[in-house]
């Protein structure tokens, strides 16, 4: 087990320097030149070839790149063109924000969707299994934008129960620690500010949570489907035991696999596609950071979050895969 | 099968009740203020905008959503009117102009301080020209623009700047400069505590100090910069807000979700298509921002078949402007004929529009030898502006427009930087664009927009004229300002006839807010004073 999880990790070295080998590419093939950004359509053109031989964006991309591992390897995510700042003093926040929207929509997605996904396997084809899965249907093709602005016309605007944008009531602002608001607000005993923090994070979460909902739902239920097909479930229920322990206990830990698979991917790709959330509900996540920094053109910060966000993804996968050995002991790691 | 539906009905509870967590009371209205006044009024006003600051040192920017804060932190010598830019004083109170136009002598506002305590003064005044001039293009971009470059540069209009005493300073100038006053008043130039400036070096932008009303706070990047009442503040009774939170909300129609639902109480950026729901909307009111704007569609001359002046011509004939505007606009703004907007003074209300006319826009094709109309580009912006809400939706407009007189228009478009880059080098077709003034000069249009020195920078239509040229040129040192207005109505003549572009509309932008924000006065520059801005009851 050690020695799989070592090998696993040794493994994620060369995929890492592959996507930061990638990624610079790519982000240097896009037209347009950071220092025109930065400085505006109204700039002149003396001001531009200053600022990019500044930035040192005048050398050819391959002293730039190896430029950039070798400060990588220190530890050192580079500077920010925009604001001048280090890159890894500035981030925290924003991937905090995400974290924080991400684990919630998660919450929402893995509890609604596992339940609505047993529920239905096992009262397959009644109401509730047509209904739960037409919804399922819905949450997969639904665009978030459009959700997003749903919710807040309904929840926001016209019953007043929950905020539209941000992390905090703005005129009550939080004072922060570890930048997980939830947290932060527990450690400082506030609970009406805890209690706000939650209010904001509803609508987006569940914009957020949606998609992954709706597939965690479908997964658990074709796997659940087919676990209480099996001989063991027979078995179990033919012995006279209550139908939730079957459903609750042999049943899921069996069908939850293929789940746990989802949902691992799922939270990888929540914190990369919390874009669209983030712009609508005004949160000041990492998918805008990245975001802007690519409308402003500020390699170093468009480079060190994607390499952030592709370690956490690969990060969760390995976790996902470790988590196997733990619900499955028929599964083992020599 | 009883227990079946009670479990089942259980389990639905707890989605819902887990989905409805923290739903049960009505949140963040936040009508009364966190602070000594109770019940009292509201002292803090929020202002949501589309997006975040650059940077917060004025000198070093040219965003407006930068200038938007130090607006308010900072001020200027001079100072623009509430809703123009006719000149008033600011950190002087008197200004004597040489009959030459080459010296100008200010007597300084006495007994004002910098946020930081230390003392305004002349030669406060004399240190942040001479750090301005000191710098680049990089430092301080907006510097050479205005006043024509740096040290050492035989085009820097300022010859020398000295302190004449504890409270006058006098500027003496190589040649007259007609809106010279005028730059003086604008946001870049505003007057920073050296003090500051000396201890916080490159690190000033994001600590900025000021002689201003409000002063800096904190600036969460991407999400919030908090301003706060300047209790030393010169002007007694100012500022009559406690603190201001500037909000970036990127989506349009979320800022204005989040205005409905009191969250923010002022929303810039408002789509015209949303218009009429404010105004039927009791507990909100609707601004709108003095035009000093155009939106245009620009042709590229040194392509063909936009080398030829008739085609040009033909195809400004072919657009619709008042449909336009009534279709994107919300009906606000006004057609454009000119490249600058009426408010500015020059602008040559003789000149004749180009009429929608298909007859006369298919005869002047087949004159230019194009009967059966041609192929082209058009591109389209891919981020709304004030002058341009919808670029995609206008360009289909116009698209549909050329088809009627045989033209057939391609929409193309790039994201926003790659769109200004490859406009710039000439790779357009047409293209869709506009311009918001800086100063309220003509010069900051004309020159800045269809100069042939403005080429490689936003004179992306390549459009070269000499004889235009040297109008601009002259009325950039001519101080008398009938005969510079003179000049620049000739200017627009050329341009009128020339054609580069094809002028589309001087847009009115909006913005909205609660009902019980009082004296808000949104300046055409897009930058507005919020000292004397308050909550009524």
């Amino acid at each position: 087990m050690l020695q799989y999880t070592i090998r696993r990790i040794l493994q994620l070295i060369p995929v890492l320097l592959g996507m930061t080998f990638v990624v610079f590419l790519i982000i240097r093939a896009i037209p347009g030149n950071p220092a025109q950004v930065i400085l505006g359509q109204q700039a002149t053109k003396e001001a531009v070839a200053a600022l990019t031989k500044e930035l040192g964006l005048n050398h050819p991309w391959y002293v730039q790149y190896i430029d950039y591992i070798k400060h990588l390897l220190q530890g050192n995510l580079g500077t920010s063109i925009r604001t001048r700042t280090a890159v890894s003093e500035e981030i925290w926040p924003y991937l905090a924000a995400t974290l924080e929207l991400s684990l919630v929509a998660m919450v929402i997605a893995v509890v609604v969707g596992v339940n609505a996904g047993i529920i239905s396997a096992w009262f397959q084809n009644s109401w509730f299994d047509y209904a739960a899965m037409i919804l399922a249907l819905l949450g997969v093709s639904i665009p978030i934008f459009w959700l997003g602005l749903m919710e807040q016309w309904v929840f926001s605007i016209n019953l007043h129960w929950l905020p539209t944008t941000g992390r905090e009531n703005i005129r009550d602002p939080i004072e922060a620690i570890t930048n997980l608001y939830l947290l932060d607000t527990l450690i400082q005993g506030r609970f009406d500010q805890f209690i706000e923090v939650l209010k904001h994070l509803i609508l987006p979460g569940i914009a957020l949570g949606t998609i992954p909902m709706a597939i965690i739902a479908r997964m658990t239920r074709s796997s659940m489907l087919e676990v209480m097909r099996s001989d063991f479930i027979r078995t179990a229920r033919a012995k006279g035991m209550k139908m939730f322990w079957v459903v609750y206990k042999h049943s899921l830990k069996n069908a939850v696999i293929p789940v746990l698979t989802v949902i691992g991917l799922q939270m990888g790709l929540l914190l990369g596609g919390a874009i669209l959330t983030e712009t609508i509900f005004g949160w000041p996540g990492i998918g805008r950071y990245i975001y802007d920094a690519i409308s402003y053109r500020d390699y170093p910060v468009i480079q060190s979050g994607i390499l952030l966000i592709a370690f956490i993804f690969v990060f969760i996968n390995l976790v996902v895969d470790l988590l196997y050995a733990a619900v499955d002991p028929r599964i083992k790691y020599n | 099968m009883k227990k079946k539906s009670f479990l089942l009905a259980f389990v639905f509870l707890m989605i819902l009740s887990s989905a409805l967590v923290g739903c049960s009371s009505k949140s963040s209205n936040g009508n009364s203020s966190k602070g000594s006044d109770g019940e009292s009024a509201q002292k803090t006003l929020i202002f949501g905008r589309g997006g975040d600051s650059v940077g917060l040192d004025p000198a070093a920017v040219t965003d407006g959503e930068s200038f938007k804060v130090t607006k308010n932190i900072f001020e200027t010598l001079v100072e623009f009117g509430k809703q123009d830019t006719q000149i008033h004083e600011g950190l002087a109170t008197k200004w004597d102009v040489s009959d030459d136009g080459l010296t100008y002598t200010f007597d300084l506002r006495k007994g004002v301080k910098f946020q930081d305590g230390t003392d305004f003064n002349a030669d406060a005044v004399v240190f942040n020209f001479e750090r301005w001039m000191n710098g680049d293009a990089d430092k301080f971009p907006y510097f050479a623009s205005m006043f024509g470059g740096y040290k050492g540069d035989d085009g820097l209009v300022i010859k020398e700047v000295k302190a004449l005493n504890d409270n006058q300073v006098q500027f003496t100038l190589k040649r007259p400069q007609a809106p010279f006053l005028k730059n003086l008043a604008m946001s870049p130039f505003a007057i920073a505590s050296p003090d500051a400036v000396k201890k916080f070096g490159d690190k000033f932008t994001e600590n900025p100090v000021g002689t201003g009303p409000f002063k800096f706070v904190e600036w969460k990047h991407n999400d919030k910069v908090v301003i706060e009442k300047n209790k030393d503040y010169w002007k007694k009774g100012y500022p009559k807000l406690d603190q201001i939170v500037f909000k970036s909300i990127p989506e349009n129609s979320a800022r204005l979700n989040a205005l409905m639902n009191g969250e923010i109480d002022l929303a810039d950026g408002i789509n015209p298509s949303d218009a009429d729901q404010i105004k039927s909307n009791p507990d909100l009111q609707l601004y709108e921002r003095p035009s000093m704007n155009v939106g245009y569609l620009g042709f590229t001359v040194t392509r063909k078949p936009f080398d030829n002046p008739k085609v040009r011509q033909a195809l400004n004939y072919a657009i619709d402007r008042q449909a336009l505007i009534d279709a994107f606009y919300g009906g606000k703004g006004v057609p454009a004929k000119n490249p600058m907007p009426p408010v500015i003074s020059g602008y040559d209300d003789d000149i004749q529009p180009y009429e929608f006319n298909l007859d006369k826009a298919k005869e002047l094709l087949k004159e230019a030898g194009y009967p059966n109309g041609f192929e082209m580009e058009l591109w389209a912006m891919p981020v709304p502006r004030p002058y341009m809400p919808d670029g995609k939706k206008i360009a289909e407009a116009i698209q549909a427009n050329f088809a009627k007189i045989g033209v057939k228009a391609k929409i193309v478009s790039y994201e926003w930087a790659t769109y200004l880059e490859k406009a710039s080098k000439g790779e357009a077709d047409a293209y869709l664009l506009g311009w918001t003034g800086d100063n309220g000069d003509a010069d900051n249009f004309l020159y800045a927009l269809l100069d042939k020195d403005s080429i490689g920078s936003n004179n992306y239509s390549y459009y070269s004229n000499d004889k235009l040229h040297d109008i601009l040129i002259k009325a950039q040192s001519e101080v008398d300002e009938s005969k510079r207005n003179e000049l620049y109505k000739q200017a627009q003549e050329i341009i009128h006839e020339d054609a580069p572009w094809a002028p589309l509309v001087h847009s009115t932008p909006l913005l909205a807010g609660k009902a019980n924000l009082k004296d808000f006065y949104p300046h055409p520059t897009g930058s507005d004073w919020l000292d004397g801005v308050y909550f009524g009851k």
